[in-house]
């Protein structure tokens, strides 16, 4: 799954697996990858309607069917809402190979975004992380990123 | 002007893990040769057919037009209708509108999976964003399990008030001969069953069956004809929320599409007070803390209530109101048909024909279907013509 430069305007996710689907990611998602790269941060989506701030970006609110087009810079902050780890074997169709477990399957509030944001928490220890602790987004090296949703390793716990 | 629509007819497989002496189409077969044995009806006397399983399962496509010789579609008009977890319900509803239409007078409605003869978490996997969920998402056990952790964090739930209703549905199962998971599970068992993804527990989470039913709807005129006790529908309500994993998972609200579903279906019949009202209620819980957290949507007791609620009995067979006589989805999960079975032993509750798992004097009965992204389907059914 590669996207061989970021900087392309229209971004898409290409997988190279025996399963040869590509799937477009859009105007505002594609930027949401290339704002993470350019300037470690992320990048939300205001619906002029009912104001609700949307992450990752989209181009319509589905609530109000209205277009969106007011983009919101996000800090790479959050507070987990909801978690899960991860523990029985299963084999990932994105890659035909069993998942690695155990992992942390977390929803994530992302400071000053209206919906809820799903990614990989760096904490499979129960003892370690309640719904409510703050998170912060840990990225790939730059020459790394693929602008792809690995772009973000995962979310570090932060107490 | 609508017709009345009533159920006449219900038939389902003897569910069980693994049916490695029929085929897909000989499973559906022997479900819908059930539900018109159920009617006396021959295959002959149906005039439309609406199937359902779920998309990617078992790597046949255009179920509708594969399985006629199962369902019986051969030369008729059928169609397929595949809406996730909800699919059963949804296939329900879609043969309530064909024959509420007038265009059909009498119609199968079909639901079946076999789940031995798919790879089910991958394939529920697809049903993710290809580009944002997919590759944190893990089938339906983690978003369960999320929302449940949110559930416990808000109110204070504890695994244990969960584990009651495991046990509750297990021990219904045993009244029902068609039920999957024939095995009484104490709160000892189920809290001491391994932890598949936290909070959620073997012992928590609904089971892969491989299994078929089949319901026949009539049109008013027709339907007494048929049998002296139709089960009516007197509502239902379709409620979808979003498709992004994120924008669902304000677990605070409680389920939301289903608050909205059961409001819906209530006002137009006047239900005012549900757990009073109603007799009896198929639930798809799909795992122990949608019984806890789905009740306190459709109204049964108030917001953070539903540990105390079902901890109290309310839900029992002798209770308030009985959830899940069938043994719900906790003992049977043949997933298109899943939903499907719930507004089925709603009916047979209606027509009286529950034997051992019969709510005496059932005259009101509520189904509900769930899935995917937290959406939700109800259907109500009574004994009196609406």
């Amino acid at each position: 799954m590669t996207n061989k430069t970021v900087e392309n305007q229209r971004l898409t996710v290409k997988m190279e697996t025996p399963m040869p689907y590509e799937w477009s990611i859009g105007r505002y998602g594609s930027r949401f990858f290339q704002e993470i790269k350019e300037k470690s941060r992320f990048i939300g989506i205001r619906c002029p309607e009912c104001n609700k701030v949307y992450v990752p970006p989209r181009r319509v609110c589905g609530p109000c069917f209205k277009e969106l087009d007011e983009l919101v810079p996000l800090p790479n902050r959050g507070k987990i809402t909801a978690f899960s780890i991860v523990n029985y074997p299963f084999n990932d169709p994105n890659t035909g190979a069993q998942r690695p477990i155990p992992y942390t399957y977390g929803y994530i509030q992302i400071e000053g975004a209206d919906n809820i944001f799903s990614h990989i928490i760096n904490e499979t220890d129960l003892d370690k992380i309640k719904v409510g602790m703050s998170v912060k987004a840990v990225f790939k090296e730059k020459d790394e990123m693929e602008g792809h949703i690995n772009d973000i390793k995962y979310f570090d716990i932060v107490e | 002007m609508a017709q009345r629509v009533a159920i006449v007819g219900t038939g389902q497989t003897d569910h069980k893990s693994h049916r490695p002496d029929v085929s897909q189409r000989e499973m559906i077969h022997e479900a819908v040769t059930r539900a018109l044995k159920d009617c006396e009806l021959s295959i002959k006397d149906i005039d439309a057919i609406i199937i359902g399983n779920m998309d990617h399962f078992e790597s046949i496509n255009y179920v509708d037009t594969w399985s006629v010789e199962g369902s019986g579609g051969v030369m008729k008009p059928i169609i397929k209708i595949s809406t996730g977890g909800t699919t059963g319900a949804s296939l329900a509803i879609g043969a309530y509108y064909y024959v509420a239409s007038g265009m059909f007078d009498k119609v199968l409605a079909i639901g079946w999976e076999k789940n031995s003869e798919s790879d089910t978490t991958s394939a529920i996997v697809t049903c993710s964003d290809p580009v944002w969920d997919r590759f944190s998402y893990s089938g339906a056990i983690p978003s369960l399990a999320s929302e449940a952790s949110a559930y416990m964090e808000q109110y204070g739930a504890t695994q244990e008030d969960a584990a009651r209703v495991a046990v509750r549905d297990r021990k219904n199962a045993m009244n029902n001969p068609h039920a999957h998971l024939r095995r009484p599970m104490s709160l000892e068992d189920v809290m001491n069953s391994p932890m598949l993804a936290y909070p959620i527990k073997l012992g928590d989470v609904c089971p892969r069956s491989d299994g078929a039913c089949a319901v026949v709807l009539a049109a008013d005129g027709v339907a007494q004809k048929i049998t002296p006790k139709p089960a009516w529908f007197i509502a239902s309500s379709v409620r979808h929320t979003y498709t992004w994993f994120g924008d669902s998972t304000n677990y605070n609200e409680g389920l939301v599409s289903l608050q909205r579903a059961s409001s819906e279906a209530y006002e137009r019949v006047g239900i005012k007070n549900p757990s009073e009202e109603l007799d009896v209620a198929e639930l798809y819980l799909p795992y122990t803390y949608a019984g806890l957290k789905y009740i306190e949507a459709l109204g049964f007791c108030g917001p953070g209530e539903g540990a105390r609620f079902v901890g109290d009995g309310h839900t029992e067979m002798d209770g308030k109101i009985p959830v899940n006589p069938s043994g719900g989805v906790i003992s049977t999960n043949c997933i298109g048909a899943t939903a499907l079975l719930r507004v089925a032993e709603a009916a047979i509750q209606i027509m009286g024909k529950g034997d051992k798992r019969q709510v005496p004097d059932a005259n009101l009965a509520l189904a509900t279907g769930f899935g995917g992204c937290f959406w939700s389907d109800v259907v109500i059914l009574s004994g009196d013509r609406p």
